[in-house]
């Protein structure tokens, strides 16, 4: 059932991703709230599908891209794969895993663009990408962690409520 | 008895006539004024404050309708300030509209299909758009997409419904060009920032910044002489084999709201021409 939910509310977010935050740039890096969502997401306490919500988040912004299948799932695998090893090691400090996360999601997901991009023959000078896409889109996706965070814990206890022992 | 009654009655009547005609001379004025005027002074302080009592109830409703009044206005002026907007985006796009008819009509042997911008490549390392137009409408992979200004890309990926479009901005891209007035040949590149560079050159070639840059047709990918640009400025090191260039295009890709897909272009695939490595 919560593997489900992740269909329309990633579906969602992708077209909001490819319509409007697109096109909100700094310098050329954009923020990725797929990317934000499967991070916060992943270092929920009681949350059991991390990896089926990375599954479907790939799946569908490849719908909208046009980078190769491969290096959008495995970007969002690794990233999640690294959100949920934070959750363990930072588990008394849900905020900090979630921004360390979000800054290597970022970072991970853009070397997995850039190594698939160059071995499809797409040129891609690494110093400039950093300077200019990978960094700033650090600083956005950065920048709305915590909202997200905080949305996306609301959603958690609603569909995970805590229980009770009486 | 009877006469002191007529007597009576004589004398009430005298007094009464005389009144009267004092009164019409207009000799009991000052003494009716002197009567009047507690009664005119009563009266002038009982209805002012009659009037203030009046106010009193009566302002707030008068406050209550002009708040209502002033609301209803607001309104209005919001309703009015959304159509000016609604009309000056109609003009906006009349405008874009216009301008592609423009370029349909100078350029009579291709055949459009209009589309609207919908969507961008969510990666920040590509430069794609997402329109609104696919199979259904007869777009299909490798079809050339342009705007009023010149050139924008080409198909890359079709649904029935939507299209995805590879813009010339895109790192990938390589575009075969000649330049105007020189006739040189080059190879138009994008990169991940947006801008687009001229490399291969020929050193022999005068190149100059201002010329225009044109589709030459070659690989078989876009059509001839569609226009792409402008020459920034050129690079020319003699010990390199190739000058190289920045070049200004004439589309602004952040702003594309509606595009053109030439319908009637097939382009040619070359690959089995290449010989393998």
């Amino acid at each position: 059932m919560v593997v489900f939910l992740a269909i329309p509310l990633l579906g969602l977010l992708v077209i909001l991703q490819s319509a409007i935050l697109s096109q909100v740039r700094l310098l050329n890096g954009t923020v990725d709230l797929v990317l934000l969502v499967l991070v916060a997401w992943s270092v929920q306490e009681r949350v059991k599908t991390a990896w089926h919500w990375a599954v479907i988040g790939g799946l569908l912004i490849s719908l909208a891209s046009a980078l190769p299948l491969s290096a959008i799932l495995a970007g969002y695998l690794l990233a999640t794969g690294g959100a949920l090893v934070l959750r363990r090691a930072l588990w008394q400090r849900p905020l900090l895993a979630m921004v360390t996360a979000t800054f290597l999601g970022t970072l991970i997901t853009h070397a997995v663009t850039v190594a698939a991009l160059q071995l499809t023959g797409t040129p891609i000078p690494l110093t400039q990408a950093i300077n200019i896409i990978t960094l700033p889109s650090a600083l956005l996706n950065l920048l709305l962690a915590i909202p997200v965070y905080a949305w996306i814990g609301d959603l958690a206890n609603w569909l995970y409520p805590q229980e009770i022992e009486l | 008895m009877n006469s002191f009654r007529s007597f009576q009655t004589a004398t009430l009547i005298l007094l009464v006539v005389g009144i009267l005609l004092l009164a019409l001379g207009g000799y009991l004025t000052p003494l009716s004024r002197l009567a009047l005027s507690p009664f005119i002074g009563a009266q002038t302080w009982l209805s002012s404050r009659y009037q203030a009592i009046r106010d009193l109830f009566t302002s707030p409703r008068d406050v209550a309708q002009l708040t209502q009044r002033n609301t209803e206005l607001e309104a209005e002026v919001s309703r009015l300030e959304a159509q000016i907007i609604e009309l000056q985006q109609q003009t906006a796009e009349l405008d874009v509209l216009s301008a592609l008819l423009d370029f349909a009509r100078a350029h009579p042997a291709n055949e459009y299909v209009s589309a609207a911008v919908i969507g961008r490549d969510p990666s920040p390392f590509l430069h794609y758009v997402i329109i609104n137009r696919g199979s259904d409408d007869g777009i299909r992979r490798g079809m050339p997409v342009v705007s009023a200004q010149g050139l924008v890309g080409r198909i890359t990926a079709v649904t029935a419904g939507a299209a995805r479009a590879q813009l010339i901005s895109d790192p990938s891209t390589a575009i075969n060009v000649r330049l105007k007035p020189s006739g040189a040949e080059a190879l138009l590149a994008g990169s991940i920032t947006g801008e687009l560079s001229l490399e291969a050159i020929p050193q022999a070639a005068v190149v100059n910044a201002g010329d225009l840059v044109l589709t030459s047709g070659l690989g078989g990918n876009y059509p001839p002489d569609i226009v792409i640009g402008q020459v920034a400025n050129v690079r020319q090191r003699p010990v390199e084999l190739f000058q190289t260039a920045s070049v200004q295009p004439i589309v602004d890709f952040t702003e594309l709201e509606i595009v053109l897909v030439i319908i009637n272009f097939q382009p040619v695939d070359i690959t089995p021409l290449i010989p393998a490595p």
